[in-house]
């Protein structure tokens, strides 16, 4: 049984990115938001402050805490929404063919033809800074590659016999979408899923750093970038930590992408008896 | 009897996987003489191909050569450096595959493909070798072969390129020419033409033909000798008109009384098939003793604990089997 | 044996579909007529055998049966439904009267349910019996195809070919349909264990009345399990008929040629026909005229512009050919 780096690497990385999220108040030796006096600001790491403070006298690793909170939400749910509006227009797309796969396909390469930071920028500028304004932003504009894919596995599962055998047994069309084709496609998008909830993380740090995510003085990894911009020289340890706690856990996702896939698709090929 | 062109003797493959070594092939003997067919019949699995790569020198991991000798005309090849082995190839053994889609180039027209074996075997210039390409053609019945050599493998028909691929193969009137399931893919009355295509053109050049298939009727029809495999072992030998008529080892009973065979019904009426019961074991889990023995009728303590040997039979015949007859 | 002697289970009315191919960017526009004008009926109990080769349509047909392709003219009628270019098949209505087991074991079924699951889910969508009932009857149709009821848990991975075909049969079986189109249902089998399958196949046929449409290219299984045979090239039928007459007195070249490019021992000399020449024609340009003609021994000039229709040679027996009263 071959050692599974990916799979365990990065399971443990992003698990840790979540239990901080979930145990945030309990883990964190300040209050992210209130705890703030200027005649702490700046101190580089230490006993007290083990990530050190920022400009407004505020413990970083109690705002990293937190932030995981927000950023992980952003991630995951980011993506739910686009896996959700990807897979089922890429499914009906693939299934139904004809003047709607015309509609869908045309409307994935618009979006992935405009740059979706861009795109989402665009809705935050309309629907104003926010959690729910970013939510929505980045689950509307990435759900193109989890829709592509999802089509081209239907497309190629759609003339397989169990398939036919299903239409002719009376399933209806929603029926074999969601219970024969389904199941059957599931490793690849999963593996998507994974890759984009790191991108959607990725994003809203983007969209954080430029002042159009997360208002402070609410931490997120991205604004805590933003905020920490100008002192990048004089006092990295304001940015080392927020980039760090993205880094491991986009690593972490890839990687558990990387093992997922692994895992769910050789299944098919063992025989038993 | 002349020498034998081709002679295999006590050939086995090994297979690893997972770190353990296998026996795919164990133990398989047989010789063609020149100008000779010899049948290599058997089902999925049973080790058929693998034989053949094994005579071409086409064995790669996780299969490789586990013992036994290989000789052509009297000299050694299974143990031939790659760059004598690869002037072997095409020159003297050629060979034939069933899905011609894959085995052609299809970037390169097949004139040019053909043209390829004179330029790499008898130094011809290129012009020369694509008038003989044409001539090739001609030889294997292609219609306007002045036009199709021209063509990319996709703008042919399978039949077409199968006979593209006999065309490449018996370019250079090689010696022997190995054929594996090469109708199979085809369509039944285009089958037909194909297998009397090989014979004919293997007459004319003199050139011997292994044949590998699953469909005994066909070996049996086309070749003079067939050998049956199973379970990487050759497990019944004999000459075609005999196999039908008197086969040997119970596996071969077994596959003639379980095909429905054309003309059977108006004779005999319909007769309820002869199964054969159980399944082809996996080369990971052959039995102990005799192969066949799980799914045999006549098994017998013998057959458990005693690996047949080959008994011959008549004209060079052979069987393995404890109770055979 | 006259045609028309109980109402036909199944009866197709000169059913052609037609698939447009090109047209606009992507060349001049034409037309694969897959299925070119079929009649054919199959009566209760009956197994019609269906061969032909590549382009000759018979898949097409099947799927046109089945309801999966809508027909471009042409009418299907099984039992009292019907099938048409504007009456789509109702699956729900016909899933119960016609079924289908599939060539290949390894891609006809899903590889994420259980045979339990795959067997017991339509009962449940067309609302047959209650819990007991729907496992009963799954059980039931496990012993007949010979699984063991332990196996009922498994997923088809774990299943041999020639297993997996069985649950294939079971799954086709399990609505109790009348009429089961088997396509080519022992091609992808072990050649040693395609017996086990065929003999299981004409076992359930007497065991549960059933009628088949049984297409293949192996001549053999078809001469073995037909009760009439029907013969396709290039979209249209040549030649149907009592299963003896089509293999002891074949009346159309193409027919002959079939016979002919079997080898095989048993095959009697008197029949042993002339092969056919040359390439099959591709279905998007077929010859004109009888549509063999470019590979028939016995062509004449008449053939390369009359299409020759289907038409009797002996009660029962119609071939499409101008020298059909020839015998061979």
């Amino acid at each position: 049984m071959k050692f599974r780096a990916n799979l365990y690497i990065g399971g443990a990385f992003f698990a840790t990115s979540v239990i901080v999220a979930v145990l945030a108040p309990l883990i964190a030796t300040h209050d992210p938001v209130f705890d703030a006096n200027l005649m702490n600001a700046e101190i580089p790491p230490g006993w007290e402050y083990p990530f050190g403070t920022d400009a407004q006298g505020r413990d970083i690793y109690s705002r990293v805490v937190h932030g995981a909170r927000i950023s992980l939400t952003v991630g995951l749910v980011a993506q739910c929404i686009n896996s959700i509006i990807g897979v089922s227009l890429g499914l009906t797309a693939g299934y139904w063919g004809g003047w709607w796969d015309d509609v869908v396909s045309g409307l994935t390469n618009l979006m992935l033809a405009i740059p979706s930071l861009i795109f989402a920028l665009a809705i935050m500028a309309i629907l104003g800074p926010g959690l729910v304004s970013l939510l929505i932003a980045l689950g509307l504009t990435s759900w193109s590659y989890s829709c592509r894919l999802a089509r081209a596995q239907v497309l190629s599962l759609k003339s397989q016999g169990y398939i036919q055998a299903a239409k002719i047994l009376g399933y209806s069309d929603l029926r074999i979408m969601f219970t024969q084709l389904l199941p059957n496609i599931l490793g690849p998008l999963i593996v998507i899923a994974t890759l984009g909830a790191g991108g959607s993380i990725l994003a809203e740090a983007a969209l954080s750093f430029l002042g159009l995510g997360i208002r402070p003085p609410y931490p997120s990894w991205g604004s805590m970038l933003s905020d920490a911009r100008e002192q990048i020289t004089t006092a990295p340890w304001l940015s080392i930590f927020p980039g760090l706690a993205i880094f491991i856990t986009v690593l972490g996702l890839n990687l558990l992408g990387d093992g997922l896939r692994d895992i769910l698709d050789p299944q098919s090929r063992e025989r038993t008896s | 009897m002349s020498a034998p062109l081709l002679d295999v003797e006590n050939l086995s493959i090994a297979l690893s996987q997972g770190g353990k070594s296998y026996k795919a092939v164990e133990d398989v003997s047989f010789s063609i003489a020149p100008g000779e067919t010899l049948g290599l019949v058997g089902e999925s699995g049973c080790g058929k191909s693998i034989t053949a790569l094994a005579v071409m020198g086409l064995l790669r991991r996780p299969l490789g050569l586990g013992g036994g000798r290989i000789t052509l005309d009297g000299s050694d090849i299974h143990n031939l450096p790659p760059a004598k082995l690869r002037q072997l190839r095409g020159k003297r053994i050629a060979m034939i595959f069933q899905e011609p889609m894959t085995a052609l180039n299809p970037l390169s027209t097949v004139g040019r493909q053909i043209a390829e074996m004179f330029v790499l075997h008898t130094g011809a210039s290129w012009s020369e070798a694509t008038d003989r390409a044409v001539d090739a053609l001609r030889q294997v019945q292609v219609p306007s072969p002045e036009r199709r050599v021209k063509d990319f493998p996709h703008q042919l028909s399978g039949g077409m390129r199968q006979r593209v691929m006999i065309a490449i193969a018996l370019a250079c009137s090689p010696d022997l020419l190995i054929a594996d399931e090469p109708t199979t893919a085809l369509d039944v009355t285009v089958q037909a033409e194909i297998v009397d295509l090989m014979q004919e053109l293997c007459a004319a050049k003199g050139t011997a033909i292994l044949m590998i298939s699953h469909d005994l009727g066909l070996v049996a029809n086309m070749c003079r000798r067939v050998a049956v495999m199973y379970a990487g072992r050759i497990v019944e030998q004999q000459a075609a008109a005999e196999i039908f008529e008197r086969p040997q080892h119970p596996y071969t009973i077994g596959l003639i009384a379980s095909l429905p065979r054309l003309g059977a019904r108006v004779v005999h009426g319909r007769q309820r098939l002869q199964e054969i019961s159980g399944v082809v074991p996996a080369i990971t889990a052959f039995p102990a003793g005799c192969r066949f023995r799980p799914r045999c009728q006549r098994a017998t303590d013998i057959c458990q604990s005693n690996d047949p040997s080959p008994t011959p039979l008549p004209e060079s015949g052979l069987v393995r089997c404890h109770h055979h007859g | 044996m006259a045609d028309a002697d109980k109402t036909p289970l199944l009866g197709i009315d000169d059913l052609a579909v037609h698939y447009p191919i090109g047209g606009g960017f992507s060349g001049p526009k034409r037309v694969l007529k897959a299925v070119d004008g079929v009649t054919l009926t199959v009566a209760p109990g009956e197994c019609l055998g269906l061969v032909g080769e590549s382009g000759c349509g018979k898949s097409t047909l099947a799927m046109a049966i089945m309801g999966l392709v809508t027909p471009t003219h042409g009418r299907i009628r099984i039992a009292d439904q019907e099938i048409n270019a504007t009456k789509k098949a109702d699956h729900m209505h016909l899933a119960q009267m016609v079924q289908m087991v599939f060539q290949d074991p390894y891609a006809s079924l899903n590889p994420r349910q259980t045979v339990r699951r795959t067997l017991a889910d339509p009962l449940r969508l067309h609302g047959i019996g209650n819990r007991t009932e729907v496992e009963h009857r799954v059980a039931d149709i496990m012993a007949k195809v010979g699984l063991r009821p332990e196996q009922a848990d498994r997923y088809p991975h774990e299943f041999s070919g020639g297993q997996r075909q069985r649950i294939g049969i079971a799954r086709a079986l399990i609505l109790r349909p009348r009429l089961v189109l088997c396509d080519e249902p022992v091609s992808a089998l072990d050649v040693s264990i395609r017996a086990q399958i065929i003999n299981l196949l004409l076992e359930l046929k007497d065991d549960l009345g059933l009628s088949y449409i049984m297409i293949s290219h192996d001549l053999g299984v078809v001469e073995h399990v037909s009760d009439r045979v029907a013969v396709m090239y290039l979209g249209r039928i040549v030649e149907r008929g009592d299963w003896r007459e089509i293999f002891e007195d074949p009346r159309h070249p193409y027919t002959r040629a079939l016979i002919a490019a079997i080898p095989d021992a048993f095959r009697r000399r008197a029949v042993a026909g002339q092969k056919a020449r040359g390439e099959i024609p591709s279905a998007l340009a077929p010859p004109p005229g009888c549509h063999f003609h470019t590979r028939c021994p016995l062509v004449a000039d008449q053939c390369r512009s009359d299409s020759p229709p289907l038409e009797p040679v002996n009660p029962g027996h119609l071939a499409a050919c101008h020298f059909r009263d020839r015998a061979a």
